[in-house]
């Protein structure tokens, strides 16, 4: 029966052919399209694992409904957080500031894309490692020493190939030591968190911020299941001391990776299934080309149709030939569509590499081989129901 | 005794017709009552008998023959097949009598296309299930019969229209089916091929095999035992020339001459 199908396509390659591009094109898009919406969801997932999931940020809010003005977040304000003696969720404080200028070293003039003055918990906290060198330290921050730690793109712009450690930068006329470089963490996106230079806090605010607020203070929880617990303490604490009674009333905003993870997630599943949906009509379209065709096989072989009836051919035998025909056509198109979609996510798509997911090959495979039963057991049904004369005497 | 068995075929009052009201057709009518009503044809044939179908071109022969093959349903009447009616049969049991009872020849060979001459005559015993070697060892044999056993590989498109005609005998006749029914088959083959197929059939016939023929030819229906002749859809006339029981009047001559 295999061998009869494979004749019965071979007597049209052509059109066989052209029947298995659609179906191909349908499978091989469906593999792709999710595997593109997939990568970028597991692209924006690592980049948000990669900040640490057990980070919160603290940043200064104006209270709704308050006419008083916001009090600013400061260093008094971390300092509260970090000696807090009954909360065993916080395991770092690290007030930031951050600020632009120019870097210069010799003649080499370059602007990273952020200078950032903290304390050195801000590492572990941001995940970020060190490479050449080393951080700098809590002795660093408390004689405000004139020390930076380079994000790898920064030091490839001002040293190319030399190694930075030891040398002289000067930062808006302020000398400072390079003490050490960071890994390369990757871009996430527009910004570069590699173009950075990271100083001791007090450092910063002197040569540039002054000594008022800082623009974030950056907790890390004990544990990725103590964040929800460390913002209620964190909560606690600086309505202390930023004496607010009204928790509806509070002047800071405290935002955590998962929740960031989640809304980036559920933005990415509706791309996804938007992509899927796409896909899903192209691959429909490959279904209604297998029915066009098997639809004008059997019109073109009716009269064969009739002569095998009229030999005594069963109803059952009719049909199981045209429809391993029309499932043969699927079958190929799809194996076909399944190589081309895996070997198709192998190259990134608009600066997404795809991740293809398991689920979608085996299901767009079945779903085409099903189109193909589906589809093609209408027109087959039609040439089996044929009363032999009709079929003989078809035109 | 042959003679006490029942026909093999018998119908009653059996009519076709095709289109409606004024553009109707009757194919096939038999004598008409006084108010012009169809009756309908009745005919019986006997096994082992050798049955000539003649008639001017659009008499109803073709008809008739396709109502026999169990290929179309009479408008109305009945067909007893073996004491069976055949109008009680569904899809399933008639194609089991086209396969077991029956080989057909066309007017038009219907052969089917882009297969060879011995796939094409395995197809009647795949359908029965028969396996692949005994089929091959059996359509082989029928091909042989039909003086082709060298033309097995080639497709329709590679044969001549008496080899074609040959094909689709061989075809009909390797299930061994009790009832042989041809629509002219002879009507596009030269003399010599005519008389080689005519023999194959009156082969057949001695052997038992109850055959209708269709013919326009008076020397095709020199081998039959019996002539009936249809006028616009209706028996005018059905003239015995051998008897039921005896061999096809063709090789009953030839014995005589050597005898
Ligand atoms: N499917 C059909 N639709 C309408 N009319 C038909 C159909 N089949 C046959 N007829 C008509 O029925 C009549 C008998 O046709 P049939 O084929 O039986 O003739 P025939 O005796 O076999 O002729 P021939 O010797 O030319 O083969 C013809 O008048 C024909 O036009
Ligand atoms: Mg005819």
């Amino acid at each position: 029966m295999l061998r009869f199908a494979v004749a019965g396509l071979a007597a049209n390659k052509v059109r066989s052919a052209l029947t298995m591009l659609g179906v191909l094109i349908g499978v091989a898009s469906v593999i792709l399209l999710l595997a593109v919406g997939n990568g970028s969801s597991v692209a924006v997932k690592d980049s948000i694992t990669s900040l640490g999931t057990n980070a919160l940020t603290v940043s200064s809010s104006a209270s709704r409904g308050s006419v008083t003005a916001a009090k600013k977040l400061t260093v008094e304000d971390a300092k509260a957080l970090a000696t807090a003696t009954d909360t065993p969720s916080v395991k770092s404080v690290a007030p930031v500031v951050t600020t632009s200028g120019t870097a210069l070293y010799g003649n080499i003039s370059y602007q990273p894309g952020q200078i950032v003055g903290t304390y050195p918990a801000y590492f572990e906290t941001s995940n970020l490692k060190v490479g050449k060198g080393d951080y700098f330290s809590a002795d660093d921050v408390l004689n405000s020493r004139k020390v930076a730690v380079l994000g790898s793109t920064t030091a490839t712009e001002l040293f190319a190939t030399e190694d930075p450690v030891g040398k002289k930068i000067t930062i808006g006329g302020t000398p400072f030591t390079v003490v050490g470089v960071l890994k390369t963490k990757g871009s996430t996106g527009f910004n570069d968190p590699d173009d950075v230079v990271i100083a001791p806090l007090p450092t910063v605010q002197n040569a540039f911020t002054g000594f008022g607020s800082v623009n974030q203070i950056l907790v890390q929880a004990s544990s990725a299941e103590a964040t929800t617990e460390a913002q209620s303490d964190i909560t606690r604490i600086l309505m202390g001391t930023h004496a607010i009674k009204d928790a509806t009333k509070v002047d800071f905003r405290i935002s955590n990776q998962t929740s960031l993870l989640s809304a980036r997630e559920s933005t990415d599943r509706t791309f996804t299934v938007l992509l899927g949906a796409v896909a899903a009509i192209s691959l429909l379209v490959g279904g209604i080309g297998i029915t066009n065709i098997m639809l004008v096989t059997v019109a073109e072989r009716t009269r064969e149709i009739g002569i095998r009836k009229a030999l005594g051919a069963p109803r059952a035998v009719i049909l199981g030939q045209f429809l391993a025909e029309s499932t043969l056509l699927s079958v190929i198109g799809a194996g076909l569509g399944v190589l081309v979609g895996i070997a198709g996510s192998h190259f990134p798509v608009v600066g997404i590499k795809p991740v293809v997911i398991p689920e979608s090959v085996l299901g767009a495979f079945g779903i085409a081989v099903a189109i193909g039963l589906f589809f093609g057991s209408y027109p087959a049904n039609r040439a089996a129901a044929l009363r032999p004369i009709d079929a003989l005497r078809h035109e | 005794m042959r003679a006490a068995k029942p026909p093999v075929i018998q119908i009653r009052r059996v009519t076709k017709s095709y289109g409606h009201g004024d553009a109707v057709v009757h194919a096939l009518r038999g004598p008409m009552t006084g108010g012009g009503e169809p009756l309908g044809v009745d005919l019986d044939v006997a096994e082992g008998d050798y049955v000539a179908v003649m008639g001017s071109s659009g008499s109803g022969k073709s008809t008739l023959m396709n109502i026999l093959g169990c290929l179309d349903v009479p408008t109305s009447g009945r067909y007893l097949l073996d004491g069976t009616d055949v109008g009680h049969l569904d899809e399933g049991q008639l194609s089991l009598v086209r396969n077991r009872k029956i080989g057909f020849v066309f007017q038009s060979f219907n052969l089917v296309p882009r297969t060879t001459a011995l796939a094409q005559v395995e197809l009647p015993l795949a359908y029965a299930g028969v396996r692949a070697a005994e089929r091959r060892r059996r359509a082989t044999a029928a091909l042989g019969l039909v003086g082709l056993a060298d033309r097995a590989g080639h497709k329709p498109n590679q044969l001549s229209g008496g080899q074609q005609q040959r094909v689709a005998v061989a075809r009909a006749l390797v299930t061994a089916p009790a009832m042989l029914l041809a629509d002219e088959p002879t009507g596009n083959l030269d003399s010599h091929s005519t008389e080689e197929v005519l023999g194959i059939i009156d082969g057949l016939n001695a052997r038992g095999r109850t055959v209708v023929v269709i013919t326009h030819e008076d020397e095709v229906a020199l081998h039959a035992k019996r002539v009936i002749r249809l006028v616009d859809g209706a028996i005018v006339s059905d003239v015995r020339q051998a008897p039921v029981d005896g061999p096809p009047p063709a090789l009953a001559a030839a014995a005589g001459v050597v005898a």
